[in-house]
This record gives C-alpha cells, structure tokens and sequence, in this order.
C-alpha cells in the first residue's frame, strides 16, 4: 500500500508539475468560455443591408414589402430584360422577379442573384411573399386579418413526472441535456487520461526503468499506483476547471438574474405581463428551471462519481495492459481498436436511441454492460432508473473493473519485460496464465 | 558461515523453453560472485527469481537461510542490464523515489544520496533532468539508485557497459569497497578479465543448466592439465614417456615449449629431467584463464 502510494505521488506530481498542465487548466475554461459566446457573438453581429431589387409584375406586393435592417427592397421598372441588365450592372444583393400570378398556383417567381444567395436570405424572401399572398387572398375571401390572429392558439404543453411523491415537473430538453454533459465527460476523461496511462507505460518501458521498478515494486502496485495518480490528475483538472468556469459563468448568470424565473415570482411576473407571448416565453424559462431544481442532485452528482471513477479504471487498467504489451505508440493501434469501439459506440447509440427511448432494452442493457455502462447510465440517469436496474448496473460495472483490472494486470506484468517482441491477441491470451 | 544465497533446485519454464533446470550453488557471504554463461543460458531468469520479479516453478531460493519473502527485496540492489531511468525526472528526486521505494526513510535517502554524489562527482547535476546527463553519469546515477539503500546483497548485471575505463575503475573500486565493508556482490558478465581481476567465485551456467561452481582457485585448479611452460637455453628433445610435448619452438640456441606431464608425474620430475640436458630459464605451470575455461566448457557441449 506504502509503495502504491509512493508511486501515485510521484505519477501525480511530475504531471502537474509539467507545464502543459498549467497552460490547459487555464485554457481550458477560456476555450469552453469562447465556445459559448462565440456563436452568440457572431449571431448578434448584424450582417450590412442588403439591397433587393424587386420586380413585381403581378401587382399583388406593391409597397407591401417594407424594409428591415436586413433587407431592403426598391422597385425596378420591368420587362424582366431590362430589369436583368440593369440589375447586372448594380451592386445589389439581388433581384427578385415576381410574374404575373395565379393565386391558387403561384409560379415562376424568381431571385436573380450575381453571387449565390444565402439560405437565410431565401428563406426570409419566400415566407414574406407567402404572408403578402395569403392575406390578399384571406382579404379576397372575405377573412378577417384580426379575426385570425385571434383564432391561433398558442400550445405548449407542460409534461409533469407524476409519482408517489406528488408532481414535478419534467422538461425533456433538460433532462436529456444533463444526461448528456454528463456521458459527454465520462466520455471524454476516459479517452484522455486513458491514453496518458498508456503512454506513461510505454515512456517506462522505451527508457528501460521497469526492471529497475518491479525489483523493488509489484507490478500490480505500479499500474495501481499510475492509475490513481493519472486520475487524481484528472480529477485536480477537472476541479480547476469547474471553479475557474463557475467564476467566469456566475458573473453572465448575475447579468440574466435567472430568479426572475422562479416558482414564487412566476405569478406575479406573468400576471404583470399583458403580452401573451411574454407569458408563455416566461413559462418556458420556469420550467427549464424548475426542471433542473427538480432533478434528483445527489443522486445524480453521486452516480456521476461513480460511473466516471467505475469507468475510469475499467478502460484505464486496460490502456496500461496495451502499453505494456507493445514497444511504441505506433504499434498500439490494433489493441486500441477493441477498446475504444465500445466506447464510441455507447456515445453514437447515446445520442439517438437512448435519448429518444431511455428505458428501451437497448438503453437497459447498455447501460448494464459494464464497458458502456458509464456513458449510456448516465444518459438515462436524468430520466429515472428504476433502483435495482442501478445496483445492478454498478455491481457489473464494480465486477466488470476487477475483471478487467485483473486481466490487465497480468499482461501488465510479462509485458512490461518484454522488449522487440511483435504481440498479437494469441500471445497476449497465454500471458494470461503465466504462472507468477 | 551461512551463505547469504542458496539457490536449490531451481526451474523455470516459459512455454516450450526451458530457461532453468534444476539449478543449485550457494553464494558465501561477503564475497564477489560470478555469475557467467553465454548469452540466453538462463542468467537473467536466475536473477529475476532471486530479485522476485518472478517465482520460480520448482526448488527455492533462501536468503540468509530463510526463504524469499517480499521484505528482501530492501535487502538487495539490483542494476539490471536493461536499465534506464525517467527521463523528465531530476536526478535527485528520482534517487529519492527510487531509495523510498526500497524502504528508506526520505531524510536518510537524501543524506546518504549526499554522499554519493560527492564521491562520484555528480554533486552539480543533482538539480538537473536525467536527460541533461551523458550516459556515463546516467550510469553512475543508477549505480548510486542500486546501492543506496546499503543493501546485503548486490546484484549487477554487466555493471561496466557505458562505462569508459576511467569510470570503469571509479566503479570497481567502489564495489571493492563495499565488498569489504561486508556486501555480497553477484557480477553477471561477459568480460572475463573482470572476473579474472574481481570474483573470489563463479558459477557458470549453460543451456538453462549450472555447469561449474566453485572458488575461482578451486575451478582454474580442476582445469589444470598438467601443462609447463618451458624456455632455455640447449636443444630440447624430449624422449620419456612420462612428458608429452604439446609444442615446441627453438630459435638458435633458445627453446621454448609446453609439457604436458603424465597424472602420476610430479613437476620437480620434469624439472630434474630437463636440468639434466638444458639450461632452464623459465618455467612455470601454465594455468588457464577463466576465459579459456569458459570458452571450452560452452564449445564442448
């Protein structure tokens, strides 16, 4: 245990000593900070105007177009020819042709553009159109502008999870989403340090220290020892992250001051409201924080530990095995393929299946296998797993790490000695039963 | 006095190859042991199983008369001959991992490391990454890693490649010293002459089995042949059946030759015989050399 120890610690230190570890622990939150306000950035970036000629040949949209800070219309005189040519030789967005009209079908309305058009832009064109036909048709027969307007009927239904315990509300987005960032780190951890322990291993063997090591240490108390301390790594990385991006996310959640939202304050503020879609916008963002208020923490934060940890040592016992059966990186990649496939397939499965069914056979057994577990648990988690599916979960995945851990262990042990040797999966099965 | 190691009928088999059979010797305290065979006889499955690395499937191996047990394992330094450290680790914190690995106490670990360093000079890099040294001090550093635990037993496995000669020596004078401060040293090597210079005994294995074990006196002696080595002065021609001469060369008046006597023949018997007819002005048993032993116990089989 003293040694195991011992090893952890230096593991440890010597990789948060390296300066590539201080540089990522603090990139690491601005990356994830750019990553959320660069597309907000870019969206509240307001293109230039553009100017659209118009060509209306038809009569129905005279003046109705009206120009917005995006688009902005002027009439040209026809025929098409003349419009083409003029067109060509100015410097606008585009031009839009709009021929004489048969209201039930209309066809052969056109947008001439020098440059391709953008999706948005063509978009935006066709539902402005549509709108100024439909209401010279709705005035042709004899419906009311008004009278409509007061026939649509917002809907928006609001999906409670009722149980023994009385009613909560449930948002799915936010269920799944916290399932999601959940399996996603999982994930991620796992793929990362995983590989940190194989290279550590290799970077043993290439400079030849192991025999040195196993003369005054187990091998098994070595790969233990480099597990853990690859972990707390991770883990130390992880911590940092959080609290520098809880630092930098708390000063953008004081600006929205998201208890506007809350259940005492939702009533007075949607009756202070006149607006019906205030209201209903107002009752969205209540639910999405009631739906987060509403998700079992403890549980899931626990869960969490649990599957990142189970997961952890499961794939990372067998990352060191890889290390140590091959002498360099570049020949890891056969061994490297069995073990990541489960892993990319929980995530792929994760984010169709399971999302869409999480209580499917496919989501259950996934999430008892112990090499998918970690992953495709977590993403059910959010949505209420029944206890014994959850216990018996983690006791295969707790059996799955012994397992695989001891399986390790072994190949750990002759491989580490072993040098210029090519392994494949044949040898590999007889150091399994090597005797000590 | 209890030798430090005996190592009783020891086997090991990998698969289909057989890398030990039935191997027994004792190693006396105190003493500079070697441990010789051609490359792949075996020799570093021997060492493995006796620093734990692995166990062996039949026979047993006492220390001190006791046997293996994990806690040994601070009793003895190993220097393998694959050997090597962690590059992106200063020197010194590395020592001290490697001394508190073996059991020592961190202050002890860096007292002792201190006086290490002064002896083999290596006081200025302690404070620098292994990959700044040369890989002559990286092997003077894994000499101090071996020892630094003051451990009974010594296991060095080709202690002097990377070395050059001035180093060499610094190094073998140090394993001279502690052999006399009372450390036993197991030397598994290729070069002779360091044997010949530096082991009271050897024990020599070959395909997987020992050979020959014994006091280097004791084995030069079981290969002696009866052989002089003769020069003079006078025509040698030698007619008994008692001598047999092996070769002879004369330049003018001087002769030269190698004798082999007879089992029941003494030397003073060759000496009077030849006193008779020449004049002798040398002569002297020709002993072999560990290296010739070697060499005809592998060739002959």
């Amino acid at each position: 245990m003293d040694k195991i120890w011992l090893v952890f610690q230096r593991e440890y230190l010597v990789r948060v000593r390296k300066k590539s570890f201080i540089v990522m622990t603090i990139l690491g939150p601005l990356l994830m900070a750019l990553v959320m306000i660069v597309p907000i950035w870019l969206a509240t970036m307001t293109d230039d105007t553009k100017v659209v000629q118009v060509l209306d040949e038809s009569g129905y949209l005279k003046g109705k177009l009206t120009s917005t800070e995006e688009l902005k219309f002027i009439n040209v005189p026809g025929p098409v020819e003349t419009a083409k040519a003029t067109y060509l030789e100015s410097e606008d967005a585009a031009l839009l042709y709009i021929p004489k009209l048969n209201l039930d079908k209309p066809q052969g309305i056109q947008l001439f553009s020098q440059k391709s058009t953008s999706l948005s832009m063509k978009t935006n064109l066709e539902k402005r159109v549509r709108e100024e036909l439909e209401e010279v048709k709705f005035a042709n027969s004899g419906i009311d502008q008004k009278v409509l307007e007061k026939i649509k009927t917002p809907v928006n239904i609001r999906t409670v999870n009722l149980s023994a315990e009385g009613e909560k509300s449930s948002d799915v987005a936010v269920t799944s989403g916290v399932g999601f960032i959940g399996a996603f780190l999982i994930y991620l951890f796992i793929f990362l340090y995983g590989a940190q322990i194989m290279r550590g291993v290799i970077e043993e063997k290439t400079s030849r220290i192991l025999e040195v090591m196993v003369s005054s240490v187990k091998p098994f108390q070595l790969m233990a020892g480099k597990i853990l301390g690859i972990a707390a790594v991770g883990l130390t990385q992880f911590l940092l992250w959080i609290t520098l991006t809880t630092a930098i996310s708390g000063g953008v959640t004081a600006q929205f001051d998201l208890n506007r939202f809350s259940d005492a304050q939702i009533n007075q503020t949607v009756q202070g409201m006149k607006d019906d879609r205030d209201v209903q916008q107002a009752q969205e963002v209540h639910e999405v924080v009631s739906a987060v208020q509403n998700l079992n923490l403890p549980l899931l934060i626990g869960s969490f530990l649990f599957y990142f940890l189970g997961g952890y040592l499961l794939y990372g016992a067998l990352f060191g095995a890889v290390g140590a059966a091959v002498d360099s990186e570049t020949d890891s990649q056969q061994f490297m393929l069995p073990i990541t496939v489960p892993l990319i397939l929980s995530f792929i499965v994760a984010q169709t299946i399971i999302v869409k069914n999480p209580n499917g056979p496919v989501a259950f057994w996934m999430s008892m296998v112990p090499f998918t577990s970690p992953v495709v648990m977590m993403l059910r988690m959010p949505f209420g797993v029944p206890t014994w599916e959850l216990l018996l979960s983690m006791f295969l995945l707790i059996a799955g790490f012994i397992g695989t851990i001891w399986v390790a262990a072994r190949i750990y042990r002759v491989g580490i000695l072993m040098y210029g040797k090519k392994v494949n999966y044949r040898e590999l099965s007889k150091w399994l039963f090597y005797k000590g | 006095m209890q030798p430090i190691l005996q190592i009783q009928g020891v086997s090991k088999l990998y698969e289909a190859h057989q890398a030990l059979n039935r191997v027994s010797f004792e190693v006396p305290k105190g003493s500079i042991f070697g441990l010789l065979g051609p490359n792949g006889a075996g020799k570093t499955s021997l060492i493995r199983i006796i620093t734990q690395i692995t166990a062996p499937d039949e026979g047993r191996v006492l220390f001190e008369g006791q046997p293996l047990l994990p806690h040994h394992v601070q009793q003895i330094g190993y220097l393998p001959e694959e050997r090597g450290l962690y590059k992106k680790m200063k020197v010194g914190e590395q020592l001290v991992y490697l001394a508190r690995l073996r059991g020592l106490e961190k202050v002890n670990a860096t007292e002792r490391i201190k006086v290490w360093a002064d002896r083999l000079d290596l006081k200025p890099w302690l404070n620098k990454n292994v990959e700044d040294l040369s890989k002559g001090m990286q092997q003077k550093v894994q000499f101090i890693a071996t020892v630094l635990h003051e451990p009974k037993l010594l296991i060095l496995d080709e202690p002097f490649s990377g070395f050059d000669p001035v180093n060499a020596n610094i190094i073998r004078d140090e394993i001279l010293k502690l052999r006399d401060q009372g450390c036993t040293v197991i030397f598994s090597t290729h070069r002779m002459e360091s044997v010949e210079q530096m082991c009271d005994y050897i024990a020599l294995i070959n395909n997987s089995e020992k050979v020959m074990e014994g006091s280097v006196r004791d084995v030069k002696a079981r290969y002696r042949s009866h052989t002089y080595h003769v020069e003079g002065t006078g025509k040698l021609l030698i007619m008994s059946p008692d001598f047999k001469v092996l070769t002879q060369a004369q330049q003018g008046d001087q002769f030269r030759a190698e004798v082999q006597l007879e089992p029941q023949i003494g030397p003073n018997q060759l000496l009077r015989y030849l006193i008779e007819r020449v004049e002798v002005q040398g002569f002297q048993e020709k002993i072999p050399s560990i290296h010739d032993i070697f060499i005809q116990t592998v060739t002959q089989k």
